[in-house]
Parts: structure tokens; sequence; C-alpha cells
């Protein structure tokens, strides 16, 4: 008897199997493309950086420590940081920290009237022009999105458009009160 | 013939485009060898499913940059692999490493096998059991 149930009960298994993971994909609760970040918990990388609003001034990473801060990854050339580009807005305007922005591999001027046109989220913004700072972060598709506390630890990464949800979910509960400004 | 002569220049087409690289990144062979091998072994993190040897996107040029820099800086194969892992993971290397978390994924085609072998086993064993006229499938 048992000959025959076996195969289909195997089968059936992987029908399961394959239907719960293609479930989670399908509701969004499983990413197969993300990578988890090997960052988190660890330091941030460091960098110095010529600062795209004046090229002339170097951004040094370690002007940041002290308190925490949000660094997102983006470029003009990059469609889903256009669809992001309001929820920065209302995270830099609400969201009680400095969003530094990291412009990567960029025309200078394309992102400069991007910022003028769309609005600029930056508290500063580092134009890293050959794309060793993004590698360092270990970033592989803008936009990516990661809070850093105040003591340079690396709390958390969203690879994507951030949202408002996003950011109440993942991000702001790293946050203490004193944290805020 | 005219198809076939199509398919000829498609095919060579795609030969070049298999090469990412227009000119070596080395003079000598030694450390031109180590660069292959190492732009072989590098998953592209942006496209996934492609080496950063094939890859066209901007991210994976600026790996094998970043390949050919440590190798002419002299870099050791340790500290390259430790360089990409920090950064993207073990997701980055074709070649995962054996930890607690891919004991399964490395044990895998040996119990397959031995599952395998099992089976041929049993079934051998029960034939050979059997009186040779009969047909062990068919209830006496």
């Amino acid at each position: 008897m048992w000959r025959y149930f076996a195969p289909a009960a195997g089968f059936l298994a992987l029908v399961a199997l394959f239907g719960f993971a293609l479930l989670r994909i399908g509701s969004g609760k499983l990413d197969i493309r993300e990578i988890k970040s090997p960052l988190i918990g660890h330091p941030a990388p460091a960098f110095v950086l010529p600062s795209l609003t004046e090229p002339t001034r170097q951004i040094d990473s370690r002007s940041l420590a002290g308190k925490p801060y949000v660094f997102n990854v983006w470029g003009t050339w990059c469609a889903e940081c256009r669809a992001e580009h309001s929820a920065l807005l209302a995270i830099a305007r609400t969201g009680g920290v400095p969003v530094i922005g990291l412009d990567w591999k960029d025309d200078h001027q394309e992102a400069l009237s991007y910022l003028a046109t769309l609005g600029n989220p930056y508290a500063e913004v580092a134009a890293d022009n050959d794309g060793r700072t993004a590698i360092d972060w270990g970033v592989y598709g803008a936009p990516e999105t990661f809070l850093v506390s105040a003591e340079g630890v690396v709390l958390a990464k969203h690879i994507g458009a951030i949202s408002m949800t996003v950011w109440q979910q993942k991000f702001a509960p790293h946050l203490k009160a004193g944290d805020r400004s | 013939m005219s198809r076939w002569l199509t398919f000829a220049a498609l095919a060579l087409v795609t030969c070049g485009a298999l090469a990412i690289d227009t000119e070596a990144a080395f003079p000598d062979a030694a450390r031109q060898a180590r660069y292959d091998r190492w732009i072989h072994e590098l998953r592209c993190v942006q496209c996934q499913n492609a080496a950063i040897a094939d890859s066209p996107v901007g991210l994976a040029a600026d790996l094998r940059r970043q390949v050919k820099d440590m190798i002419a800086a002299g870099q050791s194969d340790a500290q390259i692999k430790a360089f990409m892992t920090e950064r993207y993971g073990d997701f980055v290397l074709y070649d995962p490493p054996l930890t607690a978390r891919t004991y399964f994924l490395w044990a895998a085609p040996l119990l397959f096998v031995l599952g395998g072998v099992g089976l041929v086993a049993r079934v051998i064993v029960r034939r050979s059991k059997a009186p040779i006229d009969s047909d062990p499938e068919e209830p006496a």
C-alpha cells in the first residue's frame, strides 16, 4: 500500500513547500533577491568624499559621529530613487535624524537639478564618483538606506524604495527618545 | 544556407559578448590567471545569476576593478575573500563555505546518493530472495 502512497505524499509535500514560499514572495514577506547585510551590528564604513553641493569641500564620515543618521544611496539614473523621494523628504522633516545622501556614480549637474526640482532631503550629499564607497557599504542596487547609531554602528538596512511604513517598522524602533533632535 | 550563415554570425556576436573585459588585466600570466579565477568566483550581486566576469552592469565592473587593484597590490586570496564577504556576505561567493547553515547544502548530494544506493540494494536483496520463476511485483 505505502509504495503507492509514499510518492504521492512526497509530491504533495513539495507542492506545499513551493506554494508556501511562493505565497510569501507574492505577499512581499520574502524577498529572494535581498542579501542580508553583514554590516548590521558592525561599524559603518568610513569615507572621505567631496560634497555634491560644494565640490571643493570634503565630507568626512567621522564628522557624522555623535548622533544617529540615515544614510541613503541614490542616483538620478535610478527610477526607484525617484519613487522614494517624497518619503525621504518626509523622513527628513519628521524623523528627527539627519539624512545623509550618497550620490552613487552620478552626473553632478543632473544630480543638482534633480534635488532642485524634487526638493533636497539631505543634510549632506557625498559624491561617490568611482563607486568605491558604495562597495564598502555593500551596496548592490540603489536605492538602499541604512540607519547608523550615534556610536557609528549600522543598526538597520532597507533595500529598495523606503516608505513611511518601512521607516516606522524597521528604522524608528531603533531610535531612543533622546536621539531625536 | 543563408539561415545557417545568420546563425553563425550571431554565434560569433554572442562569443564576443561573453568576454566583458576588452583587454587583459595583467601583462603576466600568473596574475591574469588569479584575476580570471576570482572574477569567475564572485557573483554579481546586482544581477545575481552571473559571475562578475560575465556581467555588463556597472557594479560588476567596479568589483572587477577592485579585484584587479587588490591583486596588483599583492594582496592574498584570503584578503580578497575577506574583503568581499565583509561587504556582501557569503552570497557573493559561488563556492559557499562550510558552516552550520550550509551543512545540509553540502551534505545533500551525498545523502541523495546514499539514499539511491540504499533503494537499489533493497530491491536487489528482495529480488534475489524471490523464486526465479515468480515476479515479485505480482501477488502470489
